[in-house]
Order: structure tokens, then C-alpha cells, then sequence
């Protein structure tokens, strides 16, 4: 495995965007969270990962940050940033602080990595709530200061587990948005976990299906879209309706 | 306003049972005869509170800093947590009463063994609370810091210190009422002045409303340390009174 269990803090980075999964099998006792998952992500490769609750997708995405290591197969991947489910903003911090957090930690001084810090939530359209707590921020407001936090690791590749699964509609619409806005301007190799068959098609450059546990790969859908995209284009319903049967043959199967 | 009528009530019930009871003033003195030696003694209770004030503002500050280091080191290190754990629930059945005239044999009258017994007492609760927000930290979160590349040290400098920050202000908070007992037991051990010591002075001289003026200098002290610390949280630590939110 090329990702590090003890995290390196200064010295060359890892500018290797490219993940590759071999036949990964990942365990839990008796439980079988991943079963021979083959995957490969091209660097700034867009490849979202939909399957059902309990299909090992967060696991897939640990296993590529170095946080799990697998009980078979391989795991190749550069230095990959997790952004968890939840957003784990810091209380303690401001908006700007918790996104500079990544800098902190890589020993930036303090005011040039607030000015970064800034400039990408200026991008993500939070001017004047830098000095937000974090409690005052909405849900679509912090799930911005998350992404900017996981962009400002400076990592190739991001591994980000449903990151608008807990927003509504009309917010997550507008979430894709920014985030497909941000990737165009700073591409990076993106694993996107998701519930929702829609938004892998509208960001993704490949959405991949696993089955029910035991998690395995059960389609590759490519997504030769331009960008960006709309919910309404004709070739994106057929895509996300081709992606939806595919998750349904494989919940049946596995049921 | 309810607690208020409930106050006067008391008093109110207290006053007339003392006065009209036919009990000896140096029994139960009522509530103006309280008042009154409060007044009257004003000098007296104010030196002997500074002497206390003293006592319980730097024992709890020892407390606080002792607390929080131990708590770190058994976080820090598990297998030292689960020797010393319960050592130190063990430390805490030892009757104060018995080990302060010790401690007075050994350190002498002055501040030190009154400063020794009230961080002693006060010690406690901090090491609990403060362990317990240091372990109050998301997995996840942990997991977020791991691929951010945070060392053991960074991660207890941005993540975990600020979470412990308010447990320590609390468990200070809830040792302030035992602090109080502390530093008048420590005075019955030997001391020449302080609340405890005019207590102690006052019930054989029959000076019972004295004592109990004492009693509410005391009361007052626990309270205004009590808000000192609040304050110091309010402060320090602003997002522990933060609105409930969903995450964090
Ligand atoms: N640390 C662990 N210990 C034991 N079992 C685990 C652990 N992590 C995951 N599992 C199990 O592995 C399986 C896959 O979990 P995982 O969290 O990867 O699923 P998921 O696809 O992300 O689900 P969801 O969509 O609900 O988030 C589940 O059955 C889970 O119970
Ligand atoms: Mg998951």
C-alpha cells in the first residue's frame, strides 16, 4: 500500500492522483463488508460509488485513505483526504479556521493559511460568514466549509462519503452545483460515496454499483457527459434510470 | 422569583420559630440576629474571608492544574489509566477529617496544607470530567485528522484540549462545593485565622450567630467561585453554551 498509516506532516508529497483497488476483500469478523472489489480512478477522475446501506462504501473509502488496511488484494493510492459523513466541523474554530485547518496542521503560519482559507470560501460563496461559528452556519453553509477543508489538504485525492446526504432538495441541488464548480477550477481525483443514483450522474465521470453486503462491483457505468449537467437532459434521466435498474438487479439478486 | 419567595418563606418560618419557639439565641439565632452579627462583626468575618478566599481560589487552581495534567497523562498512556483509576477512587473515601491534622504535623499552620487539602478534594471531580471530554471525541473525527496528516500532538492541540477545556471548568464547578468543606476542615486542623477557625472559636464562646455569619460569608465564597469559574468558561470556552446542533 502506497497511503501511510502514521501520517507524514512535511518532506515531498505524494502527487500520485491515481487509485487502484485489486481484488480487495475486507472483513469484520464474520461480517464480509467488501468481497473481491476490483476499481480504478484515473487521476482527476470524477468516479462516484453507489450501493445500498451496509455495501461497504465507506469502508472502500477508508481502505483508500490508509485508515483500514484490506484482509486481501491491494490498495494503491497517492495521499487521499477523507471527508466523513458528517461535517466534524470544530466548534472551537471560526468557518475560516476550520477550513484552514489542513494548512495548520501541514505548519503554515497562521495569517497565510487563513488568506487561502478565505479566498475558497470567498469561491464558495461565504463571504461574510468567515467569522461564522459553526453553529450559526446552515447545513449547506457548513457542508461548504467541509469541502474547503478537504480541498485545502492539498491532497490529489478525495474521498468524500455521501457529503449532502443530510441536506434537503433544494440545497443539495445547489451543493452539486458549487462542488462540480470547484472540481472544474481545481481538478482532483474525486471518490464520490452516494445514496442518490442523480448525483453520481450529474458529478461523476464513472458511477460504480455495488451489491448488498457482500460488497461487489456489479456495474461501471462511464458517464461521457459534457458539463455541466442538468437533472431534465434526456441522456442524464437514461443514465441515472440504467444506474437505478443496475442497483435493483443487484438488490434482488443479493436479497 | 419563585426561588426568592421560597427564600423568605424559609426565613420568614425560621424567624418566627426562633423567636417565638423560646429558643436560646445561642442555639438557633434567628435570621436578624444573623444579619446583625454579619453587620456587626463585618471586620472580623472580611479578614478571616480573604484568608479562606485565599485558600479556595488557589487550592482550586492547584486543583485544576494538577487535575488537568493527570488527566492528560491517563489519556495519553491506557494501561496507566487503568492502574491509577482506582487509586483515585480509592483516595477519595479517605476521611479529610483524619488526614488534616497530618498534613498540619507535617507542613505546618501556614497556607500550604490548607492549599494541599483543598486541591485534594477538588482534584477529583476535574480528573474525571476533563478524562471524560478528552475521550469525548468523535471517531470519526479522529479519522478526519489521520488523513490530514495531524500528529499525536497536533491532534491534542487543536481537537482534544479544546474539547477538555470546558469538562475541566465543569469538574472545577463541582468541586467547588466540596472545596468549601475542604478549607474548613483544614482550618479545624490548625490555622490561626480563615472562616473554619472563627467557626471553630465562635460555638464554644457562644457566639452563635457569629458562627452562622461565618456559615453565610462561606456559602458566599462557594458562589462567587462558582460564578468565577462560569464566567471563565463563558469566556474560554463560548460554544459549550452554543445552541443545540444536529453535529460536533
Ligand atoms: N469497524 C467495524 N467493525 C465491525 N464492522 C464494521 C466496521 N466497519 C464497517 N463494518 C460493517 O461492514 C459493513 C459495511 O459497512 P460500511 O460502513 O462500509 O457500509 P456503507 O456502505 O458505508 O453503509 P451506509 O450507506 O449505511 O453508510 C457493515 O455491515 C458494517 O456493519
Ligand atoms: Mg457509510
Amino acid at each position: 500500500m502506497a497511503t501511510r498509516l502514521e501520517a507524514p506532516t512535511e518532506g515531498p508529497r505524494d502527487v500520485e492522483g491515481d487509485v487502484l483497488l485489486e481484488g480487495v476483500t475486507r472483513r469484520f469478523g464474520d461480517v464480509v463488508a467488501l468481497d473481491g472489489v476490483s476499481l480504478r480512478a484515473a487521476r482527476h477522475e470524477v468516479v462516484a460509488v453507489v450501493g445500498p446501506s451496509g455495501s461497504g462504501k465507506s469502508t472502500l473509502l477508508e481502505l483508500v485513505c490508509g485508515l483500514q488496511a484490506p484482509d486481501a488484494g491491494r490498495v494503491v493510492a497517492g495521499r487521499a483526504v477523507l471527508m466523513p459523513q458528517r461535517d466534524l466541523l470544530l466548534p472551537w474554530l471560526d468557518a475560516l479556521d476550520n477550513a484552514a485547518l489542513p494548512l495548520r496542521l501541514a505548519r503554515e503560519a497562521k495569517a497565510p493559511a487563513r488568506a487561502r482559507a478565505h479566498e475558497l470560501l470567498a469561491q464558495l460563496g461565504l463571504v461574510g460568514f468567515e467569522r461564522s461559528r459553526t453553529w450559526e452556519l446552515s447545513g449547506g453553509m457548513r457542508q461548504r466549509v467541509a469541502v474547503a477543508r478537504t480541498l485545502l489538504s492539498g491532497a490529489p485525492i478525495l474521498c468524500l462519503d455521501e457529503p449532502f446526504g443530510a441536506l434537503d432538495a433544494i440545497t443539495r441541488a445547489d451543493a452539486q452545483g458549487w462542488l462540480a464548480g470547484v472540481l472544474a477550477r481545481e481538478p482532483r481525483t474525486v471518490l464520490l460515496v452516494t445514496h442518490d443514483v442523480e448525483e453520481a450522474v450529474l458529478l461523476a465521470d464513472r458511477v460504480v454499483v455495488l451489491s448488498p453486503r457482500p460488497g461487489r462491483v456489479v456495474a461501471d457505468l462511464p458517464v461521457a457527459l459534457p458539463r455541466p449537467r442538468s437533472a431534465t437532459d434526456p441522456a442524464v434521466t437514461a443514465l441515472r434510470a440504467r444506474a437505478l435498474a443496475s442497483l435493483r438487479s443487484a438488490m434482488e439478486g443479493g436479497a | 422569583m419563585l426561588a426568592g419567595l421560597l427564600v423568605l418563606l424559609l426565613l420568614g418560618g425560621w424567624e418566627a420559630y426562633a423567636r417565638l419557639g423560646g429558643i436560646d439565641a445561642f442555639i438557633l439565632p434567628a435570621p436578624t440576629q444573623v444579619a446583625q452579627a454579619l453587620w456587626d462583626d463585618r471586620g472580623l468575618l472580611w479578614d478571616n474571608l480573604l484568608v479562606t478566599g485565599q485558600e479556595m481560589v488557589l487550592g482550586l487552581a492547584l486543583a485544576l492544574v494538577a487535575g488537568a495534567l493527570l488527566a492528560i497523562a491517563l489519556h495519553a498512556f491506557r494501561p496507566l489509566r487503568r492502574a491509577i483509576y482506582p487509586l483515585l477512587v480509592g483516595t477519595q473515601a479517605i476521611p479529610i477529617v483524619t488526614i488534616a491534622p497530618l498534613l498540619a504535623a507535617w507542613f505546618g499552620y501556614g497556607l500550604l496544607p490548607k492549599l494541599v487539602i483543598v486541591a485534594l478534594v477538588c482534584f477529583f471531580p476535574i480528573v474525571v470530567t476533563t478524562l471524560d471530554g478528552l475521550a469525548s471525541i468523535d471517531p470519526e473525527q479522529h479519522k478526519l485528522l489521520r488523513t490530514l496528516g495531524a500528529s499525536r500532538a497536533q491532534t491534542f492541540r487543536w481537537v482534544e484540549a479544546p474539547a477538555a477545556l470546558p469538562a475541566a471548568l465543569s469538574g472545577a464547578k463541582i468541586a467547588v462545593a466540596v472545596g468549601g468543606i475542604a478549607a474548613v476542615f483544614a482550618e479545624y486542623a490548625g490555622s490561626e485565622n480563615g472562616l473554619g477557625h472563627l467557626l471553630l472559636q465562635s460555638i464554644p464562646q457562644l457566639e452563635t450567630a457569629r458562627a452562622w455569619a461565618a456559615v453565610v460569608v462561606l456559602a458566599a465564597l462557594a458562589v462567587f467561585c462558582f460564578s468565577l469559574l462560569a464566567l471563565a468558561e463563558r469566556h474560554l470556552a463560548p460554544w459549550a453554551h452554543r445552541p443545540k446542533d444536529l453535529d460536533a
